[in-house]
């Protein structure tokens, strides 16, 4: 069944790949765009026949965007599952503890002062990303949050709104760049280039691995606090691990891409429906899926009106909602 | 094979003590029963002993204090079967089971071959091999108990806390579950302490008894010491006879006032 599942998920992503880099409103031919994209293959020289701007569209434009997609969808839906492992909670999203609503009072900031095309918006939110759940994480501790994960939840729910607050204060008395912190704040791939990609990598790799090294502790945090410590674990060594990893991939993500929703509370759901409730499995597989995920959702985004630009939030709440339905409805199965 | 010594233990929930100075030994192959009324700390005297709650007064293995010990190698000495497991409801039965080699992996370590042949030999143990590929949530609450009772095994401690094994199963496989748990006690010289609230199974499958009320120890001994019709009227305020099964064991048998 799992087995199945993995071979499914692969093909689906290679798939969606191959979509993305082949269809665009430069109308290329696959062969040559599959050349091209060989060509850049180190130690390989083939010529594509394409002339320079069409192998810019399918090397500078095309490749870059659907490796970020891939690469933030996979961050995302990772981090979800972990936060859903960590906190024993079905609802837990990437943006749990105000990743969010720091990100997005960062780059507000950044855009009324800055404007929005300059290169620390990413930075602002990077870092109100990482100030927000380090302010959830250190009130949550102070209240008693280290022994139980509902205390840091809460405490994530109160940075949030109070971020929010800010961030909607900020907005308010900036009113002439509301459309672009609007655009920000929906997710968008559009900018994307291999600079974001380069920007994106380290943070991704590094999340990936402490989570994924993590994933045999969250199916003993699934059993319940108090019976993990019974056998010899802590639960709060391994949250902390683990809120930490989810919190640097998700500000990296939103940094390069804005607060797309949707994509890391879903996924991680669809695939524990589709292969059971260990996070042996579930990680690995919300990886592929998640990056598969995204970089549909992307394509879809820039073809569906195109040339116009369907801001890619939008995309994952519309196609993934309906299709989350459908998987939960056709699943006689819990959700967690 | 292990000792546990137990002594002094307290256990002060915001402020309000509901375990008061308990002493406890119990050896090798050794199983005793802790009875009492509800909410007489029965449950928060296991979790101390098992180093899962803060508490005062020292637990030792074969005279080692616990405390002392990182908490994964007491882990490898002491499991706890709770009361109410959380049994997530999509695990598959093989991979539950493989969680109690926990206290024997490192950190990140990945379980091995050998990790998987336990688990599934503790299945095999408690006849339950063929559950195996099965979720948690698609079993009867007698396989819940053997698939817990798998991962306590699995764990490979020797000494053995049940927090009221019984609860929620019918007489037939309450008593398979305490069959079972008495032959690894013999075959493994595992000291078992369990909670059980059904005086008459109490008396049956123990050596000895210790009544809890109010968080302390109220009377100690063997069944027929313990069980006696006043002991039982002045701690829970139930009516009862005690009365002589065929074999001589005692039968606690509830009567209407």
């Amino acid at each position: 069944m799992s087995r199945i599942v993995v071979a499914v998920s692969g093909a689906v992503l290679l798939a969606a790949a191959a979509a993305a880099i082949l269809i665009g409103p430069a109308a290329l031919s696959p062969g040559a765009v599959f050349k091209e994209v060989l060509s850049h293959v180190p130690f390989v020289h083939i010529d594509s026949g394409l002339d320079p701007r069409q192998s810019a569209i399918v090397w500078e434009l095309r490749v870059p965007r659907m490796v970020l997609a891939a690469l933030v969808g996979a961050t995302l839906s990772l981090a979800g599952g972990a936060y859903q492992g960590v906190f024993r909670n079905p609802l837990a999203d990437p943006y749990l503890l105000g990743v969010a609503a720091g990100a997005g009072l960062g780059a507000t900031v950044a855009i009324v002062s800055v404007g929005s095309g300059s290169a620390l918006v990413p930075v602002a939110a990077f870092v109100g990303a990482i100030g927000a759940v380090a302010a959830a994480y250190s009130l949550g501790s102070a209240a008693g949050g280290q022994r139980s994960g509902a205390t840091l939840i809460l405490a994530g729910v109160a940075v949030a709104a109070f971020l929010t607050a800010a961030q909607t204060f900020v907005q308010q008395q900036n009113a002439d760049s509301i459309r672009e912190v609007y655009s920000w704040i929906l997710g968008r791939l559009g900018t994307a280039g291999w600079s974001e990609v380069a920007l994106m990598t380290p943070y991704a790799v590094v999340s990936v691995t402490v989570i994924m090294v993590h994933r045999r502790l969250l199916d003993v945090l699934s059993v319940g606090e108090e019976e993990a410590r019974a056998l010899g674990v802590r639960p709060e060594r391994v949250r902390a691990a683990v809120v930490v990893a989810a919190t640097v991939g998700t500000a990296g993500a939103v940094a390069v891409s804005g607060l797309i929703g949707f994509v890391g509370i879903v996924v991680p759901h669809v695939v524990r429906l589709m292969v059971g409730a260990s996070y042996r499995a579930i990680l690995p597989l919300s990886i592929v899926c998640g990056s598969a995920f995204l970089v549909i959702a992307d394509l879809i985004a820039r073809s569906a009106l195109g040339p116009a630009e369907i801001p890619i939030g939008v995309i994952t709440a519309f196609v993934g909602g309906p299709f989350f339905l459908v998987v939960l409805r056709t699943s006689r199965r819990g959700v967690m | 094979m292990s000792r546990l010594t137990a002594a002094g233990i307290g256990v002060t929930y915001d402020g309000v003590p509901v375990v008061v100075g308990v002493d406890l030994v119990v050896g090798p192959g050794e199983w005793v029963a802790i009875i009492g009324p509800n909410g007489a700390g029965k449950t928060s005297l296991l979790r101390a002993l098992a180093g899962t709650i803060a508490h005062g007064g020292v637990v030792a293995v074969d005279g080692v204090e616990v405390s002392a010990l990182p908490r994964r190698a007491v882990a490898r000495r002491i499991a706890l079967v709770a009361q109410r497991p959380v049994l997530p409801d999509g695990m598959v039965v093989s991979d539950y089971v493989l969680l109690g080699r926990t206290p024997h992996l490192g950190y990140l370590a990945v379980e091995s071959d050998r990790d998987v042949e336990i688990a599934l030999g503790a299945l095999d143990r408690l006849a339950a091999g063929g559950l195996a590929s099965r979720r948690l949530g698609s079993l009867s609450g007698g396989e819940r108990q053997r698939v817990v009772l798998a991962r306590a095994l699995a764990q490979q401690a020797d000494i053995l806390l049940l927090d009221e094994p019984t609860t929620s199963l019918d007489v037939g496989h309450a008593q398979q579950v305490l069959e079972l748990v008495d032959e690894l006690r013999l075959e493994r010289r595992m000291a078992v302490v369990a909670a059980i609230h059904d005086l008459t199974l109490a008396a049956q499958y123990a050596d000895r008894l210790m009544l809890l009320a109010g968080g302390r120890v109220v009377a100690e001994g063997t069944p027929e010491q313990v069980l006696t019709e006043e002991e039982v009227a002045g701690f829970s305020g139930a009516h009862v006879s005690i009365v002589r099964g065929p074999g001589g064991e005692v039968v606690v048998v509830p009567r209407r006032r």
